[in-house]
């Protein structure tokens, strides 16, 4: 009954995820799409619980749903783009498309199915994956290997998103030409030559327009 | 099951009974797995031709498609019982999150200097 229940929660997971998948460039309102993209994350993270990987599901839920799908809700909506315009080629383009999806899948499917996993490969296992029901569970296992064995891998995820950060400040970061900012250096650089306007005033005349004749 | 009618307690036994009977035929295992992910795949191929107007469809695409690279990986994981596929699933969801950091990043810049996020304006930097 057990393994009956899996493969039941398999197919549906497995179904919606499709489905959402192709509502997501299927729909016409790129809000609806960012919404089915959230819809397909969670299902892929169902997915990963079956296959028993519970870490990176969480893990997708908490970085896709949080952070990307967020991301994109924000762009989406922030962005005053008329979406129907952009959506005028889309039966033009579908017959190519669909031309090359049948092709791909066919390969895919293709190659899948003749092919087959090394028999020595149990053998050559690098980091064996915790038993079902064991005193480790799947996260303590990954993060014993994570921070160990593959340490380099963890610092390069590092690096790259601090770069990505980095990369996406630079780019959106933008000096408004009106806005009066404090310039420290200027302010430091200050001297009485350059502060000090002396302006010889005549008597009797107000020193004012020669002031602003000279600014 | 108390809530039931005796005909749908009967149902149900008879469904679990078949999926169960069905299991043995087609278990769910790696090629289950596969066939998902390479459908998912060529969704996202699909969308990028389908959408070739709008970048942001296309992005969500190109999620998809590394989506079904981390199921392929974690659905190898659990047939091999080796975590290092899942190890390499988490270096891909990290790249995919910067991907679409940056992604975004070039797509407001890009809607700032032009005002339209239309793919095909984007060659006017070509010679």
């Amino acid at each position: 009954m057990t393994l009956a229940l899996s493969e039941l929660f398999f197919w549906l997971f497995s179904l919606i995820l499709i489905a959402s998948a192709v509502m997501v460039i299927w729909a016409k309102n790129p809000v609806h799409s960012v919404l089915f993209l959230i819809l397909a994350f969670f299902n892929a993270a169902g997915l990963f619980v079956l296959a028993g990987a519970e870490f990176l599901a969480m893990l997708l839920i908490i970085v896709y749903v949080g952070a990307v799908a967020v991301l994109f809700l924000f762009v989406v909506m922030m962005l005053d783009v008329d979406f129907a315009e952009l959506k005028a080629g889309f039966m033009k383009n579908a017959p190519l498309g669909l031309l090359v999806g049948v092709i791909l899948v066919a390969e895919l499917i293709g190659f899948v199915s003749s092919w087959v996993i090394t028999p020595g490969m149990v053998s050559r296992i690098a980091s064996p994956s915790p038993v079902t029901g064991g005193a480790v569970n799947n996260t303590q296992a990954l993060g014993a290997v994570l921070y160990t064995k593959y340490v380099y891998f963890f610092e390069a995820s590092g690096i790259i998103l601090l770069i990505a950060m980095i990369g996406a400040i630079v780019l959106t970061l933008r000096h408004k030409p009106g806005v009066r900012r404090q310039d420290i250096g200027a302010q430091v650089a200050r001297t009485p030559a350059t502060a000090v306007e002396m302006v010889k005033v005549k008597s009797g005349e107000s020193s004012v327009p020669a002031a602003k004749e000279k600014v | 099951m108390a809530g039931l009618s005796p005909a749908m307690t009967k149902f149900w036994i008879g469904f679990a009974g078949r999926l169960e009977k069905r299991s043995n035929a087609m278990e769910i295992g790696l090629s289950s797995y596969l066939g998902v992910a390479a459908v998912l795949f060529t969704i996202g191929v699909i969308g990028i031709f389908l959408n070739r107007k709008n970048v942001i469809v296309i992005l969500m695409s190109v999620e998809l498609m590394l989506l079904a690279v981390n199921l392929n990986l974690v659905a190898f994981s659990a047939h091999l019982g080796d975590l290092t596929g899942q190890v390499f699933a988490l270096v891909i969801l990290t790249v995919a999150a910067a991907e679409a950091a940056i992604g975004l990043a070039i797509l407001v810049v890009y809607y700032r200097n032009r005002g339209s996020i239309a793919v095909e304006d984007i060659n006017m930097m070509k010679g």
